[in-house]
């Protein structure tokens, strides 16, 4: 995998320069393999990675797991697409196991977020049956341990 | 009984301490500890260990053998199954056979390893060459086993490599062995094979043994590291060295290894075995878990001090600090001879009033006069903040 994608996905704001001086490259290089890599669709958006629970009253966040009937054709596409359009959904995925999909919803309250599974999602075409699990607590994002533990102290200088 | 007390002296402990100890000078790192250690807000470069922690999985594995009750003493040479796999790695890695129950001992950490190679083969006056700079431990230890430290310097101009002139010029009668520590510790100079071709010739013509400090080796940016034993016919010259400290973040476990000759490993093993009698069954645990299973853990961990490595080493030769290109270990070793200060002098300065600690380069030895031992196993963060504050420093002067 590309030393430019390892760098980025743990900071999305590393400059082409900062990159460059990491990997011992010339920023020019750098700055036209990120390119490419946003042109082929690759790198799809740089965002930033937020602990919502530190604000109070922010969003809730549900982990809905859904039986779908599937579609001739398309198979599971055609309702995975169309859940996705809706901007409450963070995330579709087609998973292995008792569910076939696996989305998770952002809303600003439980009801909100209740209601909104009950009227759009559980009311498709093709879907059978939701499972909706609210997120209590985060204890890790994207790779990121949010329970944040002060780091060990090393001696400040040793041999 | 009160009758007796005239006669008896005023106990004076000071006169009970041993006249080597007492000769012994105080660790030059000290005064920059206690300077740091009261300071806000100081960014330390001058820590010779990774900053990061023992991967999760090694000290699971070590919590797991505590709630299994594995609490025991284990053999002198440590747990049958780490020698074991030891001396697979060896084969695998280095191509060299050692024989898991003859020449393999584990050690509590390679500190204790480097005492125990000189104690167990040094009778008293025999000369060690010990190239500087280096790390603070070997003359000490050369000096409590006995032996009489005959240092060297390595140079700037040949990349801090051991040269065999200088070797050649150390000599006397009295020279037994010669300890190597590549990667090195102050400098993170490295020393290829054709570098140790070159030392192996003088070597055998002189019949030195090799104390071969590789506790760096896995850190190694440039290549494969090269032991001194895989060289022809030098594997039962050479005392091999080595832990998990550096490569695998396991500086406080305390867990080494040697790998030697079975007379050699032997003559180690009775002493450790009336000294320490094992390594703690802790650390061998871990360090079993770590060889097993801590390659990958290991190879991140060095990528990210290889990136540290070009970001910080660049940005010395930016800001006016001549550096040249450590290829080992997680130091860079600028020099600040440009500035007319002598290394300590920089280094207090630079800790006073910017509050950037690094270690003068003259606290390991001669040779590091005119250098500082900076660490980059350190955050990015703070390594870019460093660089300012010494930039900021340098236009000061």
């Amino acid at each position: 995998m590309s030393e430019i994608l390892e760098i980025l996905s743990e900071n999305a704001r590393a400059t082409p320069a900062e990159i460059a001086t990491l990997l011992g490259l010339s920023e020019e290089d750098v700055a036209r393999e990120i390119k490419d890599l946003e042109d082929s669709g690759v790198i799809k958006k740089y965002i930033t990675l937020i602990n919502w629970e530190k604000l109070e009253g922010s969003y809730v966040f549900a982990v809905i797991e859904l039986k779908v009937s599937l579609q001739r054709k398309t198979g599971y596409d055609s309702v995975a697409e169309r859940i996705a359009r809706f901007s409450e959904v963070d995330s579709v995925r087609l998973i292995s196991g008792d569910h076939d999909l696996q989305i998770t919803v952002r809303g600003k309250s439980m009801k909100d977020v209740a209601f909104f599974v009950a009227e759009k999602i559980a009311t498709l075409d093709g879907v059978q049956s939701t499972c909706t699990h609210f997120i209590l607590k985060s204890y890790k994002e994207h790779g990121v341990i949010l329970t944040d533990r002060p780091k060990p102290k090393r001696l400040v200088v040793t041999p | 009984m009160r009758q007796h007390q005239k006669e008896i002296h005023a106990f004076n402990p000071e006169s009970y301490v041993a006249s080597t100890v007492k000769a012994m000078p105080p660790s030059g790192i000290r005064k920059f500890f206690d300077l740091v250690n009261e300071m806000e807000g100081a960014i330390s470069l001058g820590v010779g260990e990774p900053d990061f922690v023992t991967p999760w999985h090694i000290r699971e594995a070590c919590i797991y053998s505590l709630e299994s009750g594995m609490t025991s003493y284990t053999s002198n040479k440590g747990m049958p199954e780490l020698r074991d796999r030891i001396s697979e790695q060896m084969k695998r890695e280095a191509g060299l056979e050692y024989d898991p129950v003859e020449e393999i001992l584990i050690t509590t950490g390679v500190s204790e390893a480097v005492d125990l190679a000189f104690r167990a083969t040094l009778n008293p006056g025999d000369e060690v060459i010990v190239p500087e700079p280096c790390y603070v431990a070997y003359v000490p230890d050369i000096v409590l086993a006995g032996g009489v430290p005959v240092t060297v310097t390595t140079r700037l101009s040949d990349l801090f490599k051991v040269r065999p002139e200088e070797i050649s010029r150390a000599l006397t009668r009295r020279s037994k062995a010669l300890i190597l520590s590549y990667p090195n510790n102050p400098t993170g100079a490295i020393m290829s094979r054709e570098d140790l071709e070159e030392l192996a010739d003088v070597v055998v013509e002189n019949d030195l043994m090799v104390v071969s400090d590789e506790v760096y080796g896995k850190l190694t940016y440039s290549g494969r590291h090269v032991s001194f034993a895989q060289l022809e016919g030098m594997q039962d010259r050479t005392i091999v060295l080595n832990g998990l400290s550096k490569s695998h973040a396991m500086t406080g476990w305390r867990v080494g290894f040697a790998l030697g000759n079975s007379a050699l490993v032997s003559a180690m093993t009775k002493i450790h075995q009336y000294t320490m009698l094992c390594a703690p069954v802790m650390a061998q645990v871990a360090a079993l878990e770590a060889l097993q299973k801590g390659e990958d853990g290991m190879l991140a961990m060095k990528h990210e001090y290889d990136l540290r490595r070009r970001l910080f080493v660049s940005g010395l030769n930016r800001i006016g600090l001549d550096c040249f290109e450590p290829q080992g270990a997680f130091y860079a070793f600028p020099s600040v001879k440009e500035t007319g200060l002598t290394s300590e002098a920089f280094a207090e300065q630079l800790l006073k009033k910017q509050k950037v600690a690094v270690v003068p380069g003259n606290v390991f030895g001669a040779g590091g006069e005119g250098f500082l031992r900076c660490s980059y196993a350190t955050s990015r963060e703070e390594l870019i903040e460093a660089l300012d504050r010494m930039e900021t420093f340098l236009k000061g002067l």
